[in-house]
């Protein structure tokens, strides 16, 4: 089945829309993507007419166009006649944004989709979900545009059991500066689930990092999930809701006891290179740090510079219970690091790891300990502790430290305080595609996911 | 491929909906998995002759389709030294619900592992791996990896268990040989593939590994629903 019609479509017909009610999914979905999207758009309502001055076709088979998508919003049980009307009119891929089905015990509704669908080998999405936003490309959200917070076109994709988790990992990838190719909320996935969107995702140029939000798979479903992503080259991230819900279960043997679901999904994944995410906050870091770093792999030898003993220390603790070392340097590499400081902090330094270049540090300070960082080979990754309000710092640190990681390749993360009076600083790192956390834990937690490996 | 004779020993467990210990041991042996030598005896003599052939001191094993938990009943005796004990552990355990008879084996010593096999929902067939005891029961220290399994994930697995030092030669007490705890999973593993449409879950509990080998001490095999009442192959595994 080609997906890609799914993701690129030059033309989209929606299929529902209401003239009496502008705030029907539909009209939202029709109007952002006529409005704000380059992709051909059509509505479409059994009724005819126009709604504010757009014609509105009687069916999707009479619009004077191929169409790639056909969006559906209309009620459930009307779902099956329009699908094959779309089969019928060679339309390529539709998204069913409508409930009604499985969810509330109407299987027998979403059968008869699944079955139309498998005989024309037809893709679809849902029903009862968002279906796709793909930055500057289409959005089938149902969410008025300006209650949106959408995140800048980036190369993480989102794929995701629930529309409403999905709507706010945006929101934080947002915050966190973290761009994304497409998200997909697959809502009941009657049809397309996890397995062929990895597939799909796993050869989309766009996409470099791929995420699941994954609820629980049917019955053998996660064994080829995971034997699949195994062989995907991109990192494969998966945030699991239900981990706590298998108490109270009779259970017949110490095996199964040991061995409850979660248990063996976490270990299945880990066995098979895939990352999993604890919570949103792990997330969002991992994301952020695989997507700047995606063919980094560290071995978790960390070397940290800041402008406070306080935060070199906490990084310390937050590295070393992370799993992650701190090497301590040699008296030879101390002294040449202190060599390179500006005359003004070099008697008052700390050198050894993690450096404490205190708060009277200027710019070319940070600059020249990244630098000597880069040449040291007992650290293979760069934590920087950035306190904006130190004097000697500009908003161009983070372009100039960008620099210095194209001529060596060491991955660096900074930290710096997430609030708007900082944002030219951030800004300045991101737009250069070093990763910025708004903690000391989540900067450590970007550095542990780039060492990507199985089991550790 | 299951042999015939393995298919045979599971439709004669059908009724009980597990092997018991004499039955899941003859099965694992069918697949030359390491067990000690052993008898099953259906009565007092049949067990003194047997023991006359494995030799004192043994252990000995109530066997019953009722008692599944054998040693909170009472049912087991490690070191039985001569005919007058066995005879007296045989009047103990003879009156227990649903008594069959008595397992009879040789002494087998080593570090206890436990290893597990279970049919999951959304992966299919996983293999289990911890140190038997209370790092288990207490600290739930397991391992865990889906099926098939490379002597390498088996080391994987060793250096996961928070406990794994104890079975390097922690404190001059004898290392396991991992080598031949690998080969044991692996074949297990692939044993317990061809088990999957007929089992829920099967416990090793426990595996006694020293520094020459592993040897299944103990087993259960809990049959699965599907078996258990059609008295066929659990379609859904059949991809």
């Amino acid at each position: 089945m080609n997906l890609s019609p799914l993701f690129n479509p030059q033309s989209v017909a929606v299929i529902g829309v209401s003239a009496s009610n502008d705030r029907h999914p539909a009209n939202v979905i029709f109007f952002k993507n006529l409005l704000r999207y380059p992709v051909k758009t059509y509505a479409v309502n059994v009724k005819g007419g126009a709604i504010d001055g757009e014609q509105v076709f009687p069916s999707v088979g009479a619009i004077p166009d191929k169409i790639d998508l056909a969006v559906i919003a209309v009620r459930a049980e009307y779902v099956s006649a329009v699908l094959e009307q779309c089969i019928a009119a060679a339309v390529k891929s539709a998204i069913v944004i409508s409930g009604g089905f499985a969810e509330v015990g109407h299987d027998d509704l979403q059968a008869s989709l699944v079955k139309l669908a498998a005989a024309a080998a037809f893709p679809f999405v849902g029903p009862n979900c968002l279906g796709i936003y793909s930055p500057g490309v289409v959005d089938t959200f149902f969410l008025p545009t300006e209650r949106m917070v959408q995140p800048a076109a980036g190369d993480v994709a989102v794929v995701s059991q629930s529309g409403g988790i999905l709507v706010d990992l945006l929101v934080k990838f947002a915050r966190e500066g973290v761009g994304i190719s497409s998200a997909i909320s697959i809502g009941n996935k009657a049809s397309i689930r996890e397995l062929q969107l990895l597939e799909f995702l796993d050869d989309d140029p766009r996409t470099g990092v791929m995420v699941f939000y994954v609820e629980g798979f049917a019955k053998n479903e996660g064994r080829a999930f995971v034997q699949r992503a195994a062989r995907c080259r991109k990192p494969v991230i998966v945030l699991k809701a239900g981990k706590t819900s298998e108490g109270g279960r009779a259970v017949s043997s110490h095996t199964a006891s040991l061995a409850g679901d979660y248990a063996v999904f976490a270990s299945v994944l880990a066995q098979h290179g895939i990352i999993e995410a604890h919570d949103e906050l792990e997330l969002v870091s991992y994301c952020e740090a695989l997507s700047c770093y995606p063919d980094t792999v560290i071995k978790g030898r960390v070397g940290i510079i800041s402008g406070s003993g306080g935060h070199g220390a906490m990084a310390v603790d937050a590295c070393v219970l992370g799993g992650l070392s701190v090497p301590h340097f040699s008296e030879a590499v101390q002294q040449s690091l202190r060599n390179r400081l500006s005359e003004s902090i070099r008697a008052i330094a700390s050198v050894a790891n993690p450096v404490d270049l205190t708060g009277s540090a200027v710019e070319n300070d940070f600059i020249a300990a990244v630098e000597a960082f880069c040449e040291i080979e007992d650290i293979d990754s760069i934590l920087l502790l950035l306190l904006p309000y130190l004097p000697g710092i500009t908003a161009d640190l983070g372009a100039r430290l960008s620099k210095v990681y194209r001529r060596h390749g060491k991955p660096l993360i900074a930290y710096v305080p997430h609030v708007e009076k900082y944002r030219m600083l951030i800004e300045g790192f991101e737009l250069n595609r070093v990763p910025v956390a708004s903690s000391i834990e989540s900067a450590v937690h970007m550095t542990q996911v780039l060492r990507r490996c199985r089991l550790c | 491929m299951l042999k015939n004779e393995m298919m045979e020993m599971l439709r004669q467990a059908r009724k009980n909906g597990w092997l018991m210990e004499p039955q899941a041991k003859a099965l694992f042996a069918s697949a030359a998995l390491p067990v000690p030598r052993f008898a099953w005896a259906r009565n007092l003599p049949e067990s003194l002759q047997c023991a006359a052939v494995i030799g004192y001191p043994l252990v000995a094993k109530v066997v019953s389709p009722a008692v599944i938990h054998k040693s909170e009943a009472g049912g087991v005796a490690v070191g039985i030294a001569d005919n007058r004990q066995l005879q007296q552990f045989y009047e103990k355990v003879s009156g227990l619900n649903g008594f069959a008879g008595l397992l009879l084996e040789e002494m087998v010593s080593g570090t206890e592992l436990i290893v597990g096999a279970k049919i999951d929902n959304q992966f299919g067939l996983v293999i289990l791996l911890g140190i038997g005891g209370t790092s288990v029961e207490i600290y739930g220290d397991v391992a865990i990896r889906m099926a098939p399994l490379t002597p390498a994930d088996v080391h994987s697995m060793l250096h996961e268990l928070k406990g794994g030092r104890l079975l390097s030669g922690y404190r001059g007490k004898e290392a396991i040989n991992k080598e031949e705890l690998a080969r044991v999973l692996v074949a297990f593993a692939g044993l317990v593939q061809d088990l999957v449409p007929y089992i829920e879950s099967i416990d090793l509990n426990p595996l006694l590994c020293s520094g020459e080998g592993c040897v299944i001490a103990d087993a259960r095999i809990m049959l699965g629903d599907v078996f258990m009442k059609t008295g066929e192959a659990d379609p859904s595994f059949s991809g």
